[in-house]
């Protein structure tokens, strides 16, 4: 299978502090690929240096995407050329309604049909006047987030905790809402990709992850079955990692 | 039969003395300078009107084929120029210059110079002493006309000093929507316009009044508003400030004089150039179980100085609620902005009054955040931005709102 994202030697840095330290990291179209790890390992900081958010500053080494060198271009030019991400805490737009925003990035014209059905599915209705993130709960959240790729239709998502602030019900309508985005509830898209950050795992019930990584202290260690690692974690903690780099 | 020479005389007297009394805000305006006077022939339909004040009429809201429109009324500097009233709604309400109306009624006297006193300020003072109209609408009671009247009070020469006094009375039970649109036909003209306006909602009535300013960088504005809102009664303010101005200052004040009455003020202001604009709203809570509400949301670009006030005075015996929202966005480092927030209860034990404040920059995370969704940054700043301003306004064109998004968008580049 053809590669989709590679990074070499990446190291980032926000504000003075140095979060990663020389990541490697490469996954071909239409993987699924989730990143362990403790809090501040740098999951977070990975995925938001790939989306491209100037505040998490590239000190070393490249970035590519679809065979591109992607490193220094903006937020902007990155999701036109095929990334999205899904944010673990969304800013609140006050002023700027889920709808407005559905009407601005529906650039490929999806019809109002399709639109009204995945935000029914969604269970989003009653949200689409109110302005984006604004007093939503964080399952509200996850949900718009989806929304809102759906229409984007990003050939790499990258996704932060689906499952955080989520309630047992509504994880499993996360999780379907993601195979229908990576178009995995029908025949298997080929194209279509995720990075998925878990602490708990729990979405792994729901979407069929190919490859875990665990991050660890700004690098990416432990390549495997995104399973057997849930369950070593879940055994011994990320100690391991320490012993074993 | 017309109003009492007797009640003039008293009027004009109150205003001689007030002549040279300096305003409580804003600069000080010389007005001997504004000594134009043209007078200017009636014209058939707003259809009729030139290519250039046509344009300006426009973009104030103004409907020229007066589609969904109850009725209209122009004047042009200080001649008024187009009357009229849709034939289905004859019997709701009259519309006329208020010259017209003082000469018809003499019960005017209960009106005229009763909410504004008559020796405020200079500005004031010169609206008693010249008057040159101004438009005068009254919907009889338990009348609600689908359709909101228009006016459009328009300066299309220099030197001009437009000094209107307006009177809108809404009879008990009735409702009515106004929008008015001022404005001028050339880009360079300087002068100044002084507008009284006094307006009266009577027990169970409603008015909804928007109100559109596109001024210029020579131009001085001093309007002088009062509301007085009877039980029941409700009054909806909406204020427009998108264009260049070179001085602005206006206090409008909405009194609550009947229990249960209600009113709420939404402005918008969009700084640009050198402008010196100093508004605000101000709500005095006197009946039992009054509500007020105040939102205004400011933009500041360019080298623009902008005041931005809200008083709530609550003086109820009884329960009342008010709250101002006051929020700021600063798009230059030459552009200040002042709010200010004024709360006042006096000896009113059972007011709830509150208000929040803001000002700060454009949010670069929210902008990100809609970047991140392939929108370009420039129009991540502009759809943010008209979100702030929240300009959903009925019966404002489209081609209105196109153009305020236009503003938006010359202006928000320099806001990160």
């Amino acid at each position: 299978m053809e590669e989709m994202l590679r990074t070499e030697d990446l190291w980032v840095s926000i504000g003075e502090r140095q979060v990663l330290k020389g990541v490697y990291f490469s996954m071909n179209y239409g993987e699924i690929n989730v990143l362990f790890g403790p809090n501040g390992a740098g999951k977070t900081t990975l995925m938001m240096t790939l989306m491209g958010f100037p505040k998490y500053r590239v000190e070393q080494g490249k970035i590519y995407f679809k065979g591109e060198d992607i490193t220094h271009l903006d937020l902007y030019e990155r999701a036109r050329l095929g990334l999205g991400i899904s944010f673990q805490r969304p800013p609140t737009v006050k002023g700027v309604s889920l709808e407005k925003l559905i009407g601005i990035i529906n650039t490929n014209g999806r019809s109002k049909e399709y639109l009204d059905s995945i935000i029914e599915k969604l269970n989003l209705s009653r949200h689409m006047q109110r302005g984006l993130n604004d007093g939503f709960s964080g399952g509200e959240m996850k949900r718009s987030e989806l929304l809102q790729l759906m229409v984007q239709r990003p050939d790499l998502v990258l996704i932060d905790e689906p499952e955080s602030g989520v309630d047992i019900e509504n994880i499993a309508l996360v999780g379907e809402a993601i195979n229908s985005l990576l178009g995995k509830d029908k025949v298997k898209d080929k194209k279509r990709s995720a990075i998925i950050i878990t602490h708990t795992g729990y979405i792994l019930d729901f979407v069929n992850a190919d490859k875990g990584y665990i991050v660890f202290d700004g690098k990416l260690l432990c390549r495997g079955n995104p399973r057997d690692i849930l369950s070593e974690i879940k055994k011994h903690g990320y100690r391991r990692c320490a012993e074993c780099r | 039969m017309p109003i009492t020479k007797e009640y003039l005389k008293e009027i004009e007297e109150k205003a001689l003395k007030a002549k040279d009394k300096k305003a409580l805000y804003g600069p000080d305006i010389n007005l001997e300078k504004y000594t134009q006077y043209i007078e200017r022939g009636k014209i058939e339909s707003l259809e009729s009107l030139s290519r250039q004040v046509k344009e300006a009429a426009i973009l104030t809201g103004i409907n020229l084929e007066e589609k969904e429109r109850s009725g209209s009324y122009m004047q042009i500097d200080q001649s008024v120029v187009y009357e009229s009233l849709n034939k289905s709604y004859e019997g709701q309400l009259e519309i006329m210059s208020t010259t017209d109306a003082l000469n018809k009624y003499d019960w005017m006297e209960e009106y005229f110079w009763k909410a504004v006193p008559v020796d405020m300020d200079k500005y004031t003072s010169q609206v008693a002493l010249n008057m040159t109209h101004g438009y005068f609408i009254r919907v009889f009671a338990n009348q609600k006309p689908q359709y909101p009247v228009q006016s459009c009070l328009l300066v299309a020469e220099n030197y001009v000093s437009q000094n209107v006094h307006n009177i809108i009375i809404v009879e008990e039970g009735a409702e009515l929507q106004v929008i008015t649109g001022c404005s001028l036909s050339k880009n360079d003209a300087e002068g100044i316009h002084l507008g009284i306006s006094e307006f009266y909602i009577k027990k169970g009535g409603k008015l909804f009044f928007t109100m559109i300013h596109n001024w210029a960088d020579n131009f001085h504005v001093r309007p002088r508003t009062k509301i007085i809102i009877e039980e029941d009664g409700s009054f909806i303010n909406n204020y427009v400030l998108l264009k260049p101005v070179k001085s602005i200052q206006s206090f409008p004040v909405a009194h609550l004089k009947g229990d249960r009455s209600s009113a709420k003020f939404n402005t918008v202001i969009y700084g640009l150039k050198d402008s010196y604009i100093d508004l605000g709203s101000r709500i005095i809570l006197e009946g039992e179980d009054t509500r007020g509400e105040s939102i205004a949301r400011t933009i500041g670009a360019d080298e623009s100085v902008i005041y931005s006030r809200g008083d709530l005075i609550a003086k109820t015996k009884g329960y009342c609620l008010a709250h101002l929202d006051c929020r700021g966005i600063i798009f230059s480092k030459k552009a200040k902005i002042f709010a200010i927030p004024e709360l006042v209860s006096e000896g009113s034990m059972k007011s709830e009054l509150s208000h929040e404040a803001s000002i700060g920059p454009i949010a670069e995370e929210q902008v990100e955040y809609l970047m991140s969704r392939g929108i370009s940054k420039d129009d991540a700043v502009s759809v943010i931005t008209s979100g702030f301003l929240n300009l959903d306004i009925p019966f404002i064109p489209e081609f209105l709102d196109k153009n305020i998004k236009e503003v938006i968008k010359a202006t928000a580049k320099d806001a990160l």
